[in-house]
C-alpha cells in the first residue's frame, strides 16, 4: 500500500491506536479499505493495552450437544434433523453423565451445552437435565443453550423469557453462550435463517440474562449473505448493549463452514476476511474485554497468527464437535497442544473459568 | 509513507531500510527472525512484493510424478523413502506406469509436470532420460520439472559423467527446469545430524550453477522448523542470494514447513512450526532474497489457510492445482491432495489478489492457449 490513503482512513487508524472509540462509518471503512497489516497492529496494540501481560487463555470445556432434532431449519446448518428423522436423538441422563466425566477425568470444569430446537420437550426436562448435572458434577459450570433456544422455550410454554431463565439458572445453569447470534442483521437473518429469533429479540435474551446477574458471550458467523457493512452493524448492536449492561465476557467470531448445508453454494472464507474482521472486531468491540481464537474453523495455524493480531484467547478444548464438524471441518486441539501453542507464539498459557479468572491446571 | 502505528516497532529500521530499497544484511535477517512483531514484517514483505507485482498472485496447472520412494539415503525429516522396494509401502514405477498414471492430461492445459523420487539405488540412468523423452512425446506442451539436485549428483556419481553432461543429456530428452529440493539447511552441522548420506551444500549450489549455465532455470527452498537455528536460517538464504546474483537462474524461493510425522526427526520429539513462524519465514525470504523474482506459498505443506495469509506476507505464487502429491502427505500434511482451479481463483480473490495463471516460467497463460 504505497499510494496515499485518504484522510478519513488516516483518522479512523489515528483514533484506534490512541484507544478512542471508532464510530461505525470509521469501522466500515477500516473493515472495507483498511490495510490487514495495519489493522492487525492496531489490534495487537489494542489488546495489549487491555491485556498487557504476555499470557493468553483457554478453557478445558467439553461440547455436548443434548438433541440434534430441530424445527427452526437455518439454512446454513449441518447439524440439526427434522423430527421424526432416523439420525434424531436426545441425550439421556446416563450419556450425559458418561461424557461429562470424560471431561472431568482431564481437569475440564465447564461444558458447553447445546441442541436443536426440539419439538415439544418441555422446560421441567431442561430443569430435570440441569439438576442431574448439578447433582453428579457439582464442579461444573454449564455454559449452556443460546438466545435462540431459550426464546423457544419460552414460546414453547407460553411463559415470559425471563422466567424460563430465571427457572434454568435456579436448576443449575450458570452462564449463557452467544449461540445463535449469527449475524445480527435482519435482512441476513431472513435469507439464512428465516425462522430464528430476530436481532431484537436475541439481544433481548441476553440483556434479560445480563439484568439477572448472568454472564453471556457474543458470538458472529460470517462469510455468506452479510455485507462488509453488515459485519460493523452486528458489532454496533452488541457494543450497545454492553454499553447498558456490561454483561458480555467475550466476542467470538467465526466463518461459516458452507458443506452439506443448504447454502453450499456461498464461497467458503478461508482465513484472510477471518483475521481482517477479528481484527476490526478487536478495535470496534472496545467495551468487550476478550477476542477468541476459533481454532476450530479457522485451524490451529491460523489461531497462532491471530494471537499476534488482536486475538488474546484460544477458546476451549472443545473435546467433542459436532456442529462445525457436520460442515465438514475438523480440526482438534487438546490442552497441551493449545499450551505448546500459545508457548511457541511468545505468550505464557493460562487456564481459565468462564468468568476469565484463572484456574489452577 | 511508513505507517504511524508502526512507529514504535522494534524492526521500524529494518522497515526503512526497505522502504529505500536497501539490501538488508546478516545481522538484519537474525533481527527480522527474532522479531513477534507479524504485522510490522509482514507489511515490509508486502511492500516488496508489491512493488514486484502488485496485487498479482499467480498459480498453474500442475501434476506431481513421484516415480519412486525407493532411496538409498534416509534422512531424518523424510516420511516419504523407503529403503528398498520390497518394503511396506514402497513403488516403483516403470516409464509405461509414468505415462499411464499421467494418460488423462492430454489436452487439459496442464503446463507442468513436477517430477521428483527417491535416489533410487538400481534404476539405470537410461530410465531417467526415457521417462522423460516419453513424457516429451506424449505430451509436448506441459513443461517438465524434474530432479533435484541430489538426483542430479547421484545421476553424475551413477554414470561416471560430470554434472554438466547429466544435465545436457537429460536437457536433450526433456528436461526443462530443476526443483528446487534437497537444500534443506545448507549449513554443515545440521545436515550431517539429519541427511548425512545426502550430496552437501556445494554439490547442491554446483548442480544449480551448472544448470543456469546450462540456461535451464531452477528454484531453491530451504526446510525449517526442525532443528537449525536462527543463523543457519539465515546463511541458508544469504548463499541463496550469492548465488542469484551470480547467475540469475533461480525462478522461486519456496520455504518448506517440516512435518513431523511418520519420521525420525518429528516423532514424538519435534512438533511442526507454528502458524507465526510460516509466514515469517515467507516474509523473511522475500525480504532478504531481494534478487529473486518469486516466493512461493506452497499450499500443500503449508496449508491452504496459511498460504492464503502468505499472499499478504510477501508470497506472489500459490503453486498449482498440484494432484497427487506424495512427499508431504505421507509426513502429515492435511491438506488435499490437489484443489480445483475454481477454488484456488476463489481463495486468492479473498485475500484481495488478482488470480494469474501461469507456465513453468511464468509467463502468463492466455485464454487462448488455456485449453
Amino acid at each position: 500500500m504505497e499510494g496515499p490513503i485518504s484522510a478519513a482512513l488516516e483518522q479512523a487508524y489515528a483514533k484506534a491506536a490512541s484507544h478512542e472509540r471508532i464510530v461505525f462509518d470509521e469501522g466500515r471503512l477500516l473493515l472495507e479499505q483498511g490495510d490487514l497489516h495495519v489493522l492487525a497492529a492496531l489490534a495487537h496494540k489494542r489488546r495489549l493495552h487491555l491485556h498487557p501481560e504476555p499470557a493468553v487463555t483457554y478453557i478445558i470445556e467439553r461440547n455436548i450437544n443434548y438433541t440434534n432434532s430441530c424445527v427452526t431449519f437455518c439454512r446454513f446448518c449441518a447439524f440439526y434433523r427434522r423430527p421424526g428423522h432416523a439420525e434424531v436423538y436426545v441425550l439421556s441422563h446416563e450419556e450425559l453423565g458418561k461424557k461429562i466425566a470424560e471431561i472431568v477425568d482431564v481437569g475440564g470444569i465447564q461444558i458447553l451445552l447445546q441442541g436443536g430446537h426440539h419439538p415439544d420437550l418441555p422446560l421441567t426436562w431442561y430443569e430435570e437435565m440441569l439438576r442431574y448435572i448439578r447433582r453428579e458434577f457439582p464442579m461444573i459450570n454449564v455454559h449452556g443453550f443460546s438466545a435462540p433456544e431459550i426464546e423457544h422455550i419460552a414460546r414453547l410454554e407460553s411463559l415470559p423469557v425471563r422466567d424460563v431463565i430465571g427457572r434454568l439458572r435456579e436448576a443449575g445453569l450458570g452462564t449463557i453462550p452467544g449461540a445463535g447470534g449469527e449475524m445480527l442483521v435482519d435482512r441476513v437473518r431472513d435469507v439464512i435463517a428465516p425462522l430464528k429469533t430476530t436481532t431484537d429479540d436475541w439481544l433481548g435474551v441476553h440483556r434479560t440474562a445480563h439484568e439477572l446477574g448472568m454472564r453471556t458471550t457474543a458470538t458472529m458467523m460470517f462469510g455468506h449473505e452479510e455485507t462488509l457493512a453488515e459485519r460493523v452493524e452486528h458489532m454496533e448492536r452488541v457494543r450497545a448493549l454492553q454499553d447498558e449492561t456490561d454483561g458480555f465476557t467475550a466476542f467470538i467470531l467465526w466463518t461459516f463452514q458452507p458443506e452439506n448445508t443448504a447454502m453450499w453454494r456461498y464461497p467458503k472464507l478461508e482465513s484472510h476476511q477471518y483475521l481482517r474482521t477479528a481484527a476490526v472486531a478487536r478495535l470496534y468491540l472496545d467495551n468487550v474485554k476478550n477476542l477468541q481464537a476459533s481454532w476450530v474453523t479457522q485451524g490451529p495455524r491460523v489461531a497462532e497468527i491471530s494471537l499476534r493480531c488482536g486475538v488474546n484467547d484460544m477458546g476451549s478444548t472443545m473435546f467433542e464437535e459436532n456442529v462445525v464438524s457436520a460442515a465438514g471441518t475438523t480440526f482438534a486441539m487438546n490442552a497441551e497442544q493449545i499450551e505448546q501453542s500459545i508457548r511457541a507464539c511468545g505468550f505464557e498459557p493460562r487456564r481459565r473459568n468462564v468468568f476469565y479468572e484463572e484456574v489452577a491446571a | 509513507m511508513i505507517p504511524a502505528v508502526f512507529a514504535d516497532s522494534e524492526i521500524r529500521d529494518l522497515i526503512e531500510k526497505v522502504v529505500a530499497g536497501n539490501r538488508l544484511d546478516t545481522r538484519d535477517g537474525v533481527r527480522l527472525y527474532e522479531t513477534m512483531d507479524l504485522p510490522a514484517l509482514g507489511w515490509a514483505a508486502n511492500l516488496v512484493r508489491e512493488r514486484r507485482h502488485g496485487d498479482v498472485t499467480y498459480y498453474l496447472k500442475n501434476r506431481h510424478i513421484n516415480y519412486s520412494n525407493v532411496c538409498k539415503y534416509d534422512c531424518f525429516f523424510c516420511s516419504f523413502f523407503r529403503g528398498s522396494k520390497t518394503d511396506d509401502g514402497a513403488w516403483e514405477w516403470s516409464v509405461d506406469e509414468v505415462l499411464e498414471h499421467v494418460a488423462d492430461y492430454k489436452e487439459t492445459g496442464l503446463k507442468e509436470f513436477h517430477i521428483v523420487g527417491g535416489v533410487h539405488p538400481e534404476l539405470p540412468f537410461e530410465y531417467y532420460t526415457e521417462m522423460l523423452s516419453a513424457l516429451r512425446r506424449e505430451h509436448p506442451g506441459v513443461a517438465i520439472k524434474a530432479f533435484t539436485a541430489i538426483e542430479i549428483a547421484y545421476f553424475a556419481e551413477l554414470t561416471g559423467k560430470s554434472i554438466r553432461e547429466v544435465l545436457t543429456e537429460l536437457k536433450d530428452a526433456g528436461l526443462d527446469m530443476l526443483p528446487g529440493g534437497g537444500a534443506e539447511i545448507f549449513a554443515d552441522r545440521v545436515r550431517y545430524k539429519v541427511c548425512r548420506a545426502k550430496a552437501d551444500a556445494d554439490r547442491w549450489f554446483e548442480v544449480h550453477e551448472e544448470a543456469h549455465a546450462l540456461q535451464i532455470p531452477t528454484t531453491c527452498t530451504m526446510l525449517y522448523g526442525h532443528i537449525e537455528t536462527i543463523e543457519e536460517r539465515v546463511d541458508h538464504l544469504m548463499r541463496l542470494r550469492d548465488l542469484q546474483d551470480k547467475t540469475g537462474g533461480l525462478l522461486s524461493y519456496v520455504p518448506l514447513r517440516f512435518h513431523p510425522d511418520n519420521n525420525l526427526l518429528g516423532s514424538g520429539k519435534l512438533t511442526g512450526p507454528t502458524g507465526v513462524e510460516v509466514l515469517k519465514n515467507i516474509a523473511i525470504g522475500r525480504l532478504l532474497l531481494d534478487n529473486i523474482p518469486h516466493i512461493k506459498a506452497y499450499w500443500v505443506m503449508l496449508g491452504i489457510k496459511p498460504a492464503q495469509l502468505a499472499l499478504s506476507w510477501g508470497a506472489d505464487d500459490i503453486d498449482g492445482t498440484v494432484t497427487w502429491e506424495r512427499i508431504y502427505h505421507m509426513a502429515g500434511a492435511e491438506t488435499p491432495e490437489g484443489m480445483t482451479e475454481e477454488r484456488l481463483c476463489q481463495v486468492i480473490r479473498e485475500a484481495g489478489r488478482e488470480p494469474v495463471e501461469r507456465d513453468a516460467f511464468y509467463n502468463r497463460v492466455t485464454e487462448k492457449a488455456a485449453v
